[in-house]
């Protein structure tokens, strides 16, 4: 099952389900300040790239203190690079105009900004896996749900995320059925398409079953979490402290004052 | 009222583009009693325990839960009043931990989260499975699976338990553990399934299907025993029931 060990799956249930000083904050504040964060980063200009280096301190501080291996949300972030780079990818060809030199070499204006999305797409998407792997999918659309999230949009977030184990599931079952049959040929393309229109038949017959199970259990168009728990003096201090520092390291350029202090320039 | 009491008359059921499923099924099963329905393959078996809580409704013909037809303004009573367990567990556990899964029903009947820890408690501890609380249900052994799916809907505390195949995928003890199980249950209990063997242990009385009707009712060791009327329908006399004297 080495594909499957691949994608991890269930994974980030597991990570959501531990206990840490940040598994037990609320998810309210976690997800607050996590979108403070974003809009903190996403409110830099353009070619802005020190100055979001003090930025990479809340995903570090969220995956330390809730003990969620590194190596787990730079895998995940990877899988999810080609979006942000194509995004990016053309900035060097269209914006050709020098901005700036590092050791006698001109850097174009579209290196830089495309240096930039990449950064920040590290910074908010590792942010965000981190937010989720230390307070659980469920407890997060719950507490987003508190905050005033339709409750359509909730659900159907819970429901795409685990609808996403299922097909991988389902998938996973039939890659191993063709492996053993392919005598390690590699697979023709028509034997291809009619593996992806299987999965796709497959997983809505499970998914139509899914739902059966849910409803015959009282679902109503609402997924419910138990133990709730209220807001108290350690959730606002995580949200107070965060949105501050946030708040100071995009005002002032941190990484830039601290190596004028360093090399003695004076701030 | 009592809601122990489930019936079907004459109902009709096709699905969209495909062969009628039901073709007339009526009967009717009372407080506490344990049926059996066995079939072949495709007989409509599992289409018709679909109808038992509504979640699908008769072309024509009604079902009754209790005294009370089942319509669309008494589907939620109904499915408070009938448990059914899935054949696929899969299908079935889909939350996280073994104990949310078991709670969600609890939750969705709107009861006080003490009320639900306490069910939830309750019906692991009835399965045996009250230890794997904690436990992704996915990585849960095939027995495993099926006690703590019977679990999720022991919690919600229904008057009747359907069961679609509860004994499919089961090692010997793992079986032997449900057949004990299903023994000890004050509920009326409806399954479907093809083990002749535990229809005999827990069964008191059997329904044949064969497309879509109800082609013979009766005492367990009767039916079971009539070899032609097995033959007839894709089933087989039990072993058990061949032999009278001790192995």
């Amino acid at each position: 099952m080495s594909f499957g060990h691949y994608i991890e799956v269930g994974r980030m249930d597991e990570l959501g389900r531990m206990d840490s000083p940040v598994h037990r904050l609320d998810a309210r504040v976690k997800a607050l300040a996590t979108l403070a964060f974003i809009v903190a980063v996403m409110s830099f200009p353009r070619y802005e790239l020190s100055a979001l280096m003090p930025f990479f301190l809340y995903p570090f501080a969220l995956m330390a203190a809730g003990n969620i291996p590194f190596g787990y949300i730079l895998r995940k972030l990877l899988i999810a690079s080609p979006f942000a780079l194509a995004v990016g990818i053309f900035n060097p060809f269209l914006d050709r105009q020098v901005v700036m030199s590092l050791g006698g070499h001109g850097i174009s204006g579209g290196w830089l900004s495309f240096a930039s999305i990449a950064v920040r797409f590290a910074l908010t998407v590792g942010a965000a896996l981190a937010l989720v792997a230390c307070t659980g999918i469920h407890r997060l659309c719950a507490g987003l749900e508190r905050m005033g999230l339709p409750k359509v949009f909730a659900v159907q977030l819970q429901l795409l995320y685990r609808y996403l184990f299922v097909i991988t599931g389902e998938g996973l079952r039939m890659m191993r059925g063709v492996e053993l049959r392919s005598m390690g040929r590699p697979l023709r393309f028509r034997t291809y398409a009619s593996l992806v229109g299987h999965l796709l038949l497959r997983s809505m017959d499970r998914a139509q079953r899914v739902y059966q199970a849910m409803v015959a259990r009282g679902f109503d168009g609402r997924i419910r979490v138990m133990r709730p728990a209220g807001v108290g003096g350690r959730d606002i201090a995580f949200l107070v402290g965060w949105v501050a520092f946030f708040v100071v390291a995009r005002l002032w350029n941190l990484a830039d004052g601290l190596g004028r202090i360093f090399t003695g320039a004076g701030l | 009222m009592s809601h122990h009491v489930i019936e079907a008359r004459d109902v009709f059921f096709a699905y969209p583009g495909g062969a009628e499923a039901l073709r007339g099924v009526s009967f009717r099963i009372t407080h506490g009693e344990a049926v059996g329905i066995i079939g072949g393959n495709g007989a409509g078996k599992s289409t018709l325990l679909l109808h038992l809580n509504g979640y699908l409704a008769p072309a024509q013909g009604e079902v009754r839960i209790g005294d009370m037809p089942l319509t669309r303004d008494t589907v939620a009573s109904a499915r408070r009043a009938v448990g059914l367990v899935f054949q696929d567990p899969d299908d079935q556990l889909f939350m996280p931990t073994v104990f949310e899964d078991v709670a969600f029903g609890p939750l969705n009947m709107g009861l006080p989260d003490a009320d639900v820890e306490q069910r939830a408690v309750a019906a692991l501890e009835r399965v045996g499975m009250v230890h794997l609380r904690g436990r992704p249900p996915h990585k849960l052994s095939a027995g495993e699976k099926r006690a703590v799916a019977i679990a999720t809907v022991l919690a919600m505390a229904p008057d009747v338990l359907v069961m679609d195949e509860p004994s499919s995928n089961l090692d010997p003890r793992a079986r032997r553990r449900l057949i004990g199980l299903l023994q000890g249950f004050e509920h009326t209990r409806i399954i479907a399934t093809h083990d002749l063997e535990l229809v005999v242990e827990v069964c008191s009385r059997v329904m044949v299907m064969d497309a879509g009707r109800i082609v013979a009712e009766g005492p367990t060791v009767e039916l079971l025993n009539n070899e032609e009327l097995m033959q007839a329908h894709g089933l087989e006399r039990p072993h058990s029931l061949r032999h009278h004297h001790p192995h």
